[in-house]
């Protein structure tokens, strides 16, 4: 999958996370902004990475702001804002949801 | 008809498919149902997050021993076809299809179920599906509807969209409702599925919303559907039996045992003949008397 825009998907509301994902040269580089961040930092930012990388996405510059939310909805908004970026919507990623 | 006898559905609760924090907690109310809804709840520019955050959330999230509903979009929508591939995917137990105006589009809807189990390697048959009944042409079409597929669990009647297409609105006596109810229900009663009532939506209005929920109940409505979960408790006090409805049934169902130890297959008691239709009236008092738990296990009364 590849990163052709820059995309935002989830929101600020309690149990959400928002994910802003545009393209990068090379690497995964994410920053994360959560009131957990101490306890759960290295998690969140785990899921967002292994979900990219099922996506086929090596490259991409993310930006979280967290607010609590569980890694199913950090895997779901992660994979909704990747495929906003990569245009590819209606189609889904069947084998990586 | 699927497999659903004894199924109670007092409560089918409403959670808006894009909310992550109403997805999570959907479970901890003690709906016998819960509807992720993918539809009118969710602005067309969402409907692709939600769908993921549904399917994300069903794959990990325990909603206990409720029954697992999807409302998708209609199937003149874009939306349509991807909700139904993705909520079989994920394993749902009923896909809820809107504005259900004939039995084509029952048969298209289990059609696209069909393709999709075998797509992703789903047992045939173990997705079932409800229709919503919005408009005169649906209420007309109702018995078809009901009696589309052997997946059908059930029909419900949503009044608000109704109700404009009848040129109409809302009343509290609900007058207006009259003849839709009455046809959901007789459809879903003579195809053997569950019939759910419309959802009340002034949170304000309690009494309305006993008076309504009496009055479906009366009738013989399985259940109702619900946008606040606080209308779960009040709901599930209109359908719990009273003491008498419960010692009653508990003889019923003590001379059905009598009956079958002494191998005799004429049931009766205190002299007289119980036929059918008050077995299975006794066994629906019980499900609903241990659901509210009001009974042990062995069908005993206890005392509040």
């Amino acid at each position: 999958m590849e990163i052709k825009d820059t995309a935002v998907a989830g929101t600020l509301e309690s149990s959400d996370i928002q994910i802003m994902i545009s393209k990068a040269a090379d690497g995964i580089q994410i920053d994360l902004q959560s009131d957990v961040e101490k306890q759960f930092g290295d998690q969140i930012r785990q899921v967002i990475t292994t979900t990219l990388n099922n996506l086929g996405i090596n490259a991409a510059k993310v930006k979280a702001v967290d607010k609590g939310a569980l890694d199913c909805v950090i895997k779901a908004r992660t994979i909704a804002a990747a495929q906003r970026a990569s245009q590819t919507t209606d189609q889904p990623a069947w084998e990586v949801l | 008809m699927a497999e659903n006898e004894e199924r109670l559905r007092r409560t089918m609760m409403f959670v808006p498919g894009n909310n992550p924090a109403m997805v999570k907690d959907a479970g901890i109310y003690g709906a016998d149902s819960i509807m992720f809804d993918l539809e009118d709840s969710v602005s067309l520019s969402e409907k692709d997050a939600a769908r993921v955050l549904v399917y994300e959330a069903l794959q990990t999230q325990d909603y206990g021993n409720a029954e697992l509903v999807v409302r998708v979009n209609g199937q003149d929508t874009e939306f349509y076809a991807n909700d139904v591939k993705a909520m079989v995917k994920a394993g749902i137990d009923v896909i809820r299809l809107p504005k259900a105006e004939s039995a084509d589009m029952v048969k298209q809807l289990e059609a696209d179920i069909l393709a999709a189990e075998k797509e992703f390697g789903r047992e045939v048959g173990s997705t079932h599906l409800m229709a919503a009944i919005e408009s005169a042409k649906g209420v007309l079409n109702a018995p078809q509807i009901a009696a589309a597929s052997d997946r059908m669990i059930g029909i419900a009647l949503s009044a608000e969209d109704y109700t404009t297409d009848m040129k109409t609105h809302r009343y509290p006596d609900g007058a207006e409702l009259e003849f839709a109810r009455n046809m959901v229900l007789h459809a879903a009663r003579a195809a053997g599925v569950a019939a759910f009532d419309t959802v009340f939506t002034n949170m304000d209005d309690t009494e309305g919303f006993y008076r309504e929920t009496e009055y479906i109940h009366q009738l013989g409505f399985d259940g109702k559907s619900l946008v606040n979960p606080r209308q779960i408790e009040m709901v599930n006090k209109v359908y719990e039996p009273t003491q008498k409805e419960i010692l009653n049934a508990k003889n019923v169902i003590n001379a059905i045992e009598e009956a079958r130890l002494k191998g005799s297959g004429v049931i009766s008691m205190n002299g007289q003949m119980v036929d059918r239709p008050v077995v299975l009236r006794a066994q629906r008092v019980m499900g609903l008397a241990k659901a509210s738990n009001l009974v042990d296990e062995e069908g005993n009364y206890i005392e509040k």
